[in-house]
């Protein structure tokens, strides 16, 4: 896709320096105009990729903010220094999307928002001393963090008959913890405010210190059940970073197991749909499913996670043409099950009285919030970072992208139902024509100074790796998981539905608390 | 059916049953993991490894558990609901740390945000290596723990 002259022209006139790197606009500016500049790039459709700051205060004397925004396909990243002490403008009343990012700042940085509707901390509790940034360049993580008591203080709703429900951090359920706090009246929800943080582990921060080769061992540890596009994400932004190139054949296999780890967690989403909704023989049939091809992912690399495939330059597992045809055979066969399966879920009346018209999402929510993935796609806002910034073998593979317009359970459930044929396809399609060849390229040389940027379409949708390069490791790794951009859209969606439904509303926004908490 | 499972889990069932005359309520607690130990602790009910029909039954409450399962370094802001979910659970009870990140600390360890191993904090029986361990070796696990108990009933 080719640049907006008109829009070009607009942000070159308040730009200090415009540059084209390859898919990329970068684009300089000062503080005072760093909040217009991205607003007049958000008001004409673009969509708030990642917001970020780094701390440049050894080499440019200042923080540097980072807005990465998507323009119909055109990637534009705006920086602006941030000084220490002085609050920067908040983006929030004009890019609504901009919430969570500027409150992860804060806590990370140091750096206040000036006119953030909300500035409580987001993942350093209120028990961390406020005069502690984690990932300013001179914080020290050998010694001891105080525990200072200080109260957290959640939105309260008031009114005859109004109630609270908290739920959590620690379920009923096999789930991650996460803080949940209803509002009640009677069994409507009026409104719901989800905590999280609980599993913040500070991953950003241990990528500065992991060597490269390391660092993708902890990419595939930043949500587990995403390893594969985590993993696939790192190793992008490291190869950009030093202008090497996987082999096409590795770009196959990245393609393959990409699509194999979508397949495991949208079979989990649908039959856990189906489980919620009591509907236990689809659900029973919908995990066996999923085993199977967790199963199939052990046989096919030796990790049922998928882990340790991606490596810097390539792959680490090729796939031989054996293995390729009992692949092929498998698929066949579990093709025809899920077919079965969505049949009899989708043909149900008790199902569908469940799923239609519940925990719904409007479109205008959905991308003012800047949600992305099946979420985003359920309530027909129409993204795909496999087609709009392919990457892996992507270029060469045809496929559908499945979009719905009711923004409910049952929008998100048939999306996903429809991606699956999708995988499967792309499966078949990169086994079809995998080229021969080498399935790695050497990792040497000497990392770009300038920033790398990698997105990935993971199960839940759109995942960012930013990265400044060092030697022998990340300056600074911003990760983005795709859950950070959709928990907000679950608070909005569950709004007047009645409390039993909410596990249902959640379980089809399917969220990582441990992508979004890092 | 995976016949490792069948096999280790009849030999669980009847421990189990020696042992408490019903079925072994188990607590799964998240310290802190990436979320991939709770992809096999899920696939631990799925129909083909059923953990379930062999007297294992994955509880709602720690109030109701024999075991809690705990996974993950334990973050800094899950130290305190990992020792109520521990203070909450009636005695005797056993703890088994499933995984890298509980029974040592993983890849976060050195982290700002990490307390530590599950040990730090509370008392484990057994330790579950693997990242994440397959479904057969945490019923492994389970039941080496299920053998301390019993090693303990005879003294
Ligand atoms: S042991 Fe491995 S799978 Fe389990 S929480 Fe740690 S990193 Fe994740």
């Amino acid at each position: 896709m080719s640049f907006n002259d008109g829009l070009i022209r607009k942000i070159s006139s308040m730009a200090e320096r415009l540059e084209h790197r390859g898919e990329l606009l970068h684009v300089a500016t000062s503080r005072d105009q760093f909040v217009d500049l991205v607003d007049i790039i958000h008001k004409v459709g673009g969509r708030l990729v990642s917001l970020h700051a780094t701390d440049e205060r050894a080499t440019a004397e200042s923080f540097m903010m980072y807005a990465i925004l998507d323009h119909d396909g055109c990637l534009i990243e705006v920086v602006s220094p941030v000084w220490d002490g002085v609050p920067f403008q908040s983006l929030v009343p004009r890019v609504h999307a901009a919430n969570w990012y500027e409150r992860e700042i804060q806590d990370m940085f140091g750096l206040t928002p000036h006119g953030h509707p909300d500035p409580r901390p987001l993942v350093l509790y209120d028990d961390w001393p406020q005069d502690t940034f984690p990932l300013r360049k001179d914080f020290d993580s050998s010694i001891d963090i105080p525990r200072i008591p200080r109260e957290y203080k959640y939105r309260h709703m008031e009114g005859d008959g109004v109630f609270e429900i908290p739920v959590g951090p620690v379920h009923a359920g096999v789930i991650e913890p996460g803080h949940f706090r209803f509002s009640v009246a009677g069994e409507p929800i009026m409104a719901l405010e989800i905590r999280l943080g609980y599993v913040h582990r500070g991953v950003e921060k241990l990528s500065e210190t992991m060597p490269y080769h390391k660092g993708v061992i902890l990419a595939e540890r930043i949500s587990g059940d995403t390893s594969a596009a985590h993993s696939a994400a790192y190793c992008q932004s490291v190869e950009q970073l030093f202008e090497i190139k996987a082999p096409e054949r590795a770009e196959y296999i990245r393609t393959i197991i990409l699509e194999l780890e979508r397949l495991y967690n949208h079979l989990g989403d649908i039959s856990g749909i189906a489980l919620d909704t009591a509907f236990a023989v689809p659900a029973a049939d919908g995990y066996v499913l999923r085993e199977r091809v967790l199963e199939l992912n052990e046989w096919l690399t030796g990790s049922r996670l998928l882990r340790s495939i991606n490596t810097i330059g390539g792959v680490n597992k090729d796939i031989d043409r054996d293995k390729s045809a009992k692949l092929l055979s498998h698929l066949v066969d579990l093709r025809l099950q899920f077919e079965r399966l969505s049949s009899t879920m989708m043909s149900s009346v008790s199902m569908l009285d469940r799923v239609e018209g519940t925990g719904i999402l409007s479109k205008e929510n959905a991308r003012s919030l800047g949600c992305v993935g099946p979420i985003a796609r359920a309530s027909g806002v129409d993204i795909d970072t496999r087609r709009d910034h392919p990457y892996a073998a992507y270029p060469d593979m045809s496929f559908r992208i499945p979009l719905q317009k009711s923004g409910d359970v049952y929008a998100r459930t048939v999306v996903r139902i429809d991606e699956v044929r999708e995988s499967f396809a792309i499966i078949e399609q990169a086994l079809d024509r995998i080229p021969n060849g080498s399935i790695c390229t050497e990792f040497t040389g000497a990392p770009i100074k300038t920033t790398a940027l990698s997105l990935v379409e993971a199960s839940r949708g759109e995942l960012m790796h930013w990265m400044i390069g060092e030697e022998e490791k990340p300056f600074r790794h911003k990760i983005r998981d795709p859950s950070f951009c959709n928990w907000l859209g679950l608070e909005l969606a569950v709004r007047g539905d009645i409390v039993p439904d909410f596990p249902l509303v959640n379980k089809s926004f399917s969220l990582s608390y441990a992508g979004n908490d890092l | 059916m995976d016949e490792s499972t069948e096999q280790l889990g009849k030999q669980l069932q009847e421990r189990i049953h020696q042992l408490f005359g019903r079925s072994l309520g188990i607590r799964e607690v998240d310290a802190g993991s990436c979320n991939g130990c709770e992809v096999e602790v899920n696939a631990l009910t799925n129909a083909i490894h059923d953990i379930e029909r062999f007297g294992m039954h994955i509880v709602a409450s720690p109030r109701h558990a024999d075991m809690l399962l705990v996974t993950g370094a334990v973050t800094r802001n899950m130290e305190m609901p990992l020792i109520k979910t521990y203070r909450a659970t009636p005695s005797p009870k056993m703890v088994v740390a499933m995984g890298s990140c509980a029974a040592s600390g993983g890849p976060f360890l050195s982290s700002y945000a990490v307390v530590g191993p599950v040990d730090s904090l509370i008392p484990v029986d057994v330790y579950i290596p693997g990242c994440p361990p397959r479904p057969q070796a945490i019923i492994h696990g389970i039941m080496v723990a299920l053998d301390l108990l019993e090693e303990a009933n005879n003294r």
